[in-house]
Order: C-alpha cells, then sequence, then structure tokens
C-alpha cells in the first residue's frame, strides 16, 4: 500500500468525523468550526489529487471568509440549537 | 416502519452508487474532450496553466457570468445592510501580540494575492482565488485594529473600473476579432510573465473586483455587530 493512500484514507476519515461533528452539534460555534475543519481537511485532499486550483480556492473561501460570516451570523442570533 | 423502509432505500441506493463508482477508473485520464484541453491549451491560448486557459478563454463568457452573480450578491448584501449613519465596528481591540504579528503579516498576504492573481496562466490561482486572500488579510486588519477602515468610494470605484474593463476587453475581441473576448493579443513566450495575450489582463481585473467587492462586503457585516 502507497503511504500517499494512507494519507488519503486518514485524511478523509478526519474529514467524515468533522463532517458529522458539525451536523450533530448543538452549541453552532463548535458546529461552525467543524465545517472550518472539514475546509481545511479538504483543500489538502484537493491538493493531493492534483487539483491546486480548487485547494486554493477551498482555503482562502472555505476556511475564512464563509466561517467568518458565519460566525457574524451566530452573533446576531442564538449560539445554542434548541 | 417508515424507519426500516428509509433504511432499506439508503442501502438500495448506496449499493447501486457504490457499484457505479467503483467501475469508474480513479485518477485516470478519461480522454475526450479533457485530452484535448490537455494538450493543445499551450498552442490554442498561450497559458501554462490549463485550468486558467479554460476558465479565462475557452469559458471566458461563463466566468463574465459568474463576477456578475458575486456583485449582484455583494450589491444586495450592502443594499439590505444599508444605513444612513456612519457606523464603527464595535468589536474590541485584539491583543498587543496580534496586533503587531497582524501588521506584519497584511503586507505579505496582499502580496501574496496579488502574486497568486498576476501569475493566473502560470501557477495555480487566479483572480477569484487571489481576490479572496487579499480579503482575508483585510479581514485579519479588521479584527485586529478597531481604526482600521476601508474607504467604500473607492472600492466601489476599483470595483466598477474593473468590471468594465473586462467587458471592454470583450468588447475589443468583437472589434478587432471576430468574437466576444476573442484573444487578439499576440501570445508571446508560453511561461513567461507577458504571455497568453489577454489571459492576464483579465484576470488581474477580476481579482481586483473581487477582492474590492469581498472586503467591502465583510465590512458592512462587521459593522452590523453591536
Amino acid at each position: 500500500m502507497n503511504w500517499l493512500t494512507i494519507v488519503v484514507v486518514i485524511l478523509s476519515i478526519v474529514l467524515i468525523i468533522a463532517a458529522v461533528f458539525a451536523v450533530y452539534q448543538k452549541d453552532l460555534l463548535l458546529a461552525v468550526i467543524g465545517t472550518s475543519a472539514v475546509s481545511v481537511v479538504l483543500s489538502v485532499l484537493f491538493y493531493i489529487l492534483q487539483a491546486p486550483d480548487v485547494a486554493l480556492t477551498e482555503a482562502a473561501i472555505g476556511v475564512a471568509l464563509t466561517t467568518i460570516i458565519f460566525v457574524i451570523t451566530i452573533k446576531k442570533t442564538k449560539r445554542f440549537e434548541e | 416502519m417508515r424507519k426500516v423502509i428509509a433504511i432499506l432505500l439508503l442501502f438500495i441506493i448506496g449499493y447501486y452508487s457504490l457499484d457505479v463508482l467503483l467501475k469508474i477508473p480513479f485518477g485516470e485520464s478519461a480522454g475526450g474532450v479533457g485530452k484535448h484541453y490537455l494538450e493543445s491549451t499551450i498552442k490554442e491560448t498561450g497559458a501554462v496553466n490549463s485550468v486558467t486557459a479554460i476558465v479565462v478563454s475557452y469559458r471566458g463568457f461563463d466566468t463574465l457570468g459568474e463576477v456578475t452573480v458575486l456583485f449582484l450578491a455583494a450589491t444586495g448584501l450592502g443594499a439590505i445592510l444599508y444605513d444612513k449613519k456612519a457606523k464603527k465596528r464595535a468589536l474590541q481591540n485584539a491583543s498587543v501580540i496580534v496586533k503587531t504579528s497582524s501588521k506584519i503579516i497584511y503586507p505579505l498576504i496582499a502580496l501574496l494575492g496579488a502574486y497568486v492573481f498576476v501569475h493566473g496562466h502560470l501557477t495555480p490561482g487566479g483572480g477569484f482565488q487571489g481576490g479572496a486572500i487579499i480579503a482575508t488579510g483585510v479581514l485579519l486588519m479588521f479584527i485586529s485594529y478597531r481604526s482600521f477602515e476601508t474607504n467604500h468610494k473607492a472600492l466601489s470605484i476599483i470595483e466598477s473600473l474593473a468590471g468594465m474593463t473586462f467587458v471592454t476587453i470583450g468588447f475589443a475581441g468583437l472589434i478587432y476579432g471576430t468574437s466576444f473576448l476573442q484573444n487578439i493579443l499576440p501570445f508571446g513566450i508560453p511561461g513567461e510573465l507577458f504571455s497568453a495575450g489577454i489571459i492576464p489582463l483579465i484576470y488581474i481585473a477580476v481579482g481586483f473586483k473581487v477582492g474590492a467587492e469581498l472586503t467591502a462586503l465583510l465590512d458592512n457585516l462587521l459593522k452590523t455587530i453591536k
């Protein structure tokens, strides 16, 4: 088994765990951080799969801009899901 | 009962999706139009980065549509959040460490963004990525300094000029060539900074436009926090 394949499998497992965490978390701030972690792992995966253009977009938009927009929205609404 | 049916349906869908997905070779060239693009982008557009060649040259009109969508989204948000009184951000100043380091990092992030969109036809990246990187740099300054202000008038002027440049280059192709957004400038030597005709010009315009739009959007949003 190639070492790159092992890295891809580990990253995919982390990706799925972070995504499930983001869905089931009642504290929305933590859920937003979970989606941001999904974006970080996803941009590394895109880079490994030879799509650096997409990786750059995912890193800039998914990690920074989307997260801050969600954080502002949570600040203006409620933090906990009922 | 409904849960059992749902689980059963999920298994059926999962089984057939897996069956189809396993038959597609992963990461191999499928040939067809993708092969044509990879083989002939340098000859046909002069750009080394074939993704940029597809986004700006072969599908340039779609990129104009995307830029328009982003412009409309930013304008709509600005209209919703419009307030006559000039507001201040109510965030606290960050700690000394964050302030000092963000002051050092901010110009470097802006430089990286400019590099990414100027070299869009040579290295990975382009106008959208570069503009987004610049916006994240400005965001860092927004959340570390309460007094850091952007000039909204200048931002909207940059945005309009960049959009007009894009459309003007498109019409130049119509006037001096045969179609909208045709690559009328000489291609030059592939791999050099001044090559690939209109592609770097369009990506510089898109980079300025996206950077200005996202910066204004973030500023508008951050000012709504009380």
